[in-house]
């Protein structure tokens, strides 16, 4: 993988997991990121490039997941990978539902245990792997920081 | 949208198909298990170890499933040779561990498997496309001359666990009927023993198992030994991993028959011939290259196509409505090159790339070339080989810490 990243800030892990936020990432804002640290019961690790800051929660599960800030401070994008997907509830935020739902829907004409792609208006999600290694990706492509393309995020 | 089934409306192949899907049945009738689905097992005396597969569009009509292998298996209740059933459009699959059944394809009462307050457990399989939601029961599995005794399975859909955890539905959308799954069940077959292993058994639940008091389902550990298991490894010879073989298809074919046979270098009929071993990790995870820029492969038959890469980086054209697949205006092929986990054996495979949209014209299930791209922003791209690559193969799976001639599992081979 590209870039040992310019600086890295090193949170503790945190662990109040009491508290279920309402607040969500995926569109989100710098904020969600810290509720869904605390959801998953990770360590916090920021990271910036420049143009965007990456947030990734290592989980004691084995999951990590990455949430890509822009500089206006919006999640713009979020990453996984690990055993099982995350709390794709809380990480997904208000595309959780339609994601499930497109997912039902895609299934009614095609079925299959591998990989999946969903493309609705505004947002897409990614998912992939097989049972013991799963990951996946969500983004907003109308929320991308100036100049940056999808396929550009690391 | 235009879709795969769209282009794939059943019509006179449909009949075929529903013929090869129920040709096991699914009655409750008792079945000694074995007798029925002799394809040519070993030598003399010994156990039956081939299990006929069938590439068709699987158990549900009109589903335009293509690129799926079925089979049936047997499930008696632990001990019982009478209270038996054998269920038919069971998928077979590489990439997952342990056998999964439709509550609606069960007709036959299984027991209950309970934690120590005597609470029913239930589990959330965890797949790439969604999860499966149903509680452990355990049975005797029969496939070909095999037996699995009294070993935990996954009932999915059950109608006494209709409420799917929030931990575990925050996981994806649930795969829990026909309509959604597309099968009868799942048989995991891949190269792990359990469905989740050691992370699971202590520590934080990983909201895979769940103990469901009357109050509601939560989070639990579950020993290895109660996980669900991969049944072949339970078997109790010819248990140290699979082979599927299918034969090589050159166009779109309404059908296709093959083998799932057991044990490897354990009988005449299941060595290892010229094959390669490639390590992989537990998960059956191995590297793959592609223009020297190494990747996460593995070999899974649950996926109905080979999802790799992607449109720029093989310059390929996704299809315009199809977005999944590829669509060059002719067949391309693409060589890759496979490596051993822990680096060693390697070799060059080539992948063939058909035009998405003119393949999935007719009513045909086996379709080799069906391709598409793994794109994912942020994450490194894959090579997931599914059945379209076992085409022409024998494609070997051997499972974690199971002596064969080809070394100690886990690895994959063809």
């Amino acid at each position: 993988m590209r870039s040992k990243s310019r600086f890295a800030l090193l949170l503790a892990a945190v662990a109040f997991a009491a508290s279920v936020p309402a607040r969500a990432s995926l569109g989100g804002d710098t904020a969600s990121v810290r509720d869904d640290q605390a959801k998953l019961q990770g360590a916090l690790q920021t990271t910036t490039n420049g143009t965007y800051t990456v947030h990734e929660i290592q989980a004691a599960s084995g999951i990590v997941v990455r949430e890509y800030v822009s500089p206006s401070g919006a999640v713009f994008a979020v990453t996984w990978h690990g055993p099982r997907h995350p709390d794709l509830r809380q990480v997904l935020g208000a595309y959780f539902d339609p994601f499930t739902q497109a997912v039902q829907a895609q299934r009614a004409v095609r079925h299959g245990l591998g990989p999946r792609v969903i493309q609705q208006a505004g947002f897409t999600v990614v998912l992939s792997g097989h049972m013991g290694a799963l990951s996946g990706t969500a983004y907003l492509p109308q929320s991308f920081p100036a100049g940056i393309r999808a396929e550009e995020i690391r | 949208m235009r879709t795969l089934t769209a282009r794939i409306f059943p019509a006179l192949g449909l009949m075929a198909v529903l013929a090869l899907a129920s040709g096991c049945g699914s009655s409750a009738s008792s079945s000694s298990g074995g007798s029925q689905n002799n394809g040519g097992g070993g030598g003399g005396g010994s156990t039956s170890n081939t299990q006929p597969i069938a590439v068709n569009f699987g158990p549900l009509p009109n589903s335009g499933y293509a690129d799926a292998a079925f089979t049936s298996v047997t499930l008696c209740s632990p001990g019982s040779s009478t209270n038996c059933q054998t269920i038919s459009g069971v998928l077979v699959d590489t990439g997952s561990f342990g056998l999964r059944i439709l509550s609606s394809a069960l007709t036959i009462p299984l027991p209950q498997q309970n934690d120590g307050s005597g609470n029913p457990i239930a589990e959330c399989g965890a797949f790439a496309s969604g999860v499966t939601w149903g509680p452990v029961q355990t049975a005797d599995i029969k496939i070909a001359g095999e037996v699995a005794s009294s070993i935990p399975i996954q009932i999915i859909g059950s109608a006494n666990f209709p409420t799917v955890p929030a931990d575990c539905s925050s996981q994806g959308a649930p795969m829990d009927n026909l309509a959604s799954l597309g099968a009868n069940g799942i048989l995991g077959v891949g190269q792990s023993i359990q469905d989740c292993g050691a992370a699971c058994a202590s520590g934080n639940p990983l909201g895979a198992y769940y103990t469901c008091p009357s109050s509601g389902c939560t989070d639990t550990t579950e020993s290895v030994a109660m996980q669900v298991q991969n049944p072949v490894a339970s078997f109790a010879t010819d248990n140290n991993g699979v082979i599927v073989e299918l034969p090589a298809v050159s166009t779109p074919t309404a059908t296709l028959s093959g083998s799932l046979i057991f044990g490897i270098g354990t009988q005449s009929n299941n060595g290892l011939g010229t094959a390669t071993v490639f390590g992989t990790d537990d998960f059956g995870d191995f590297s793959s290259s592609y223009n020297s820029t190494s990747y996460v492969g593995f070999l899974d038959s649950g996926s109905n196509g080979v999802f790799f890469l992607d449109s720029t980086i093989l310059a390929v054209a996704v299809c315009p409505d199809q977005t999944f697949l590829y669509c060059p205006s002719s067949t391309e092929t693409f060589t890759l090159k496979n490596t051993a986990q822990a680096g060693g054996a390697s070799g060059s495979v080539t992948v063939t790339v058909g035009n998405g949209d003119a393949l999935t014209q007719g009513d045909n299930a086996a379709i080799p070339g069906l391709a598409g791209p793994l794109t994912q922003p942020g994450l490194p791209t894959m090579v997931d080989y599914g059945l379209p690559f076992f085409f022409g193969r024998n494609v070997y799976t051997a499972f974690v810490g199971k002596s064969t001639p080809g070394g100690t599992g886990p690895y994959t081979a063809y």
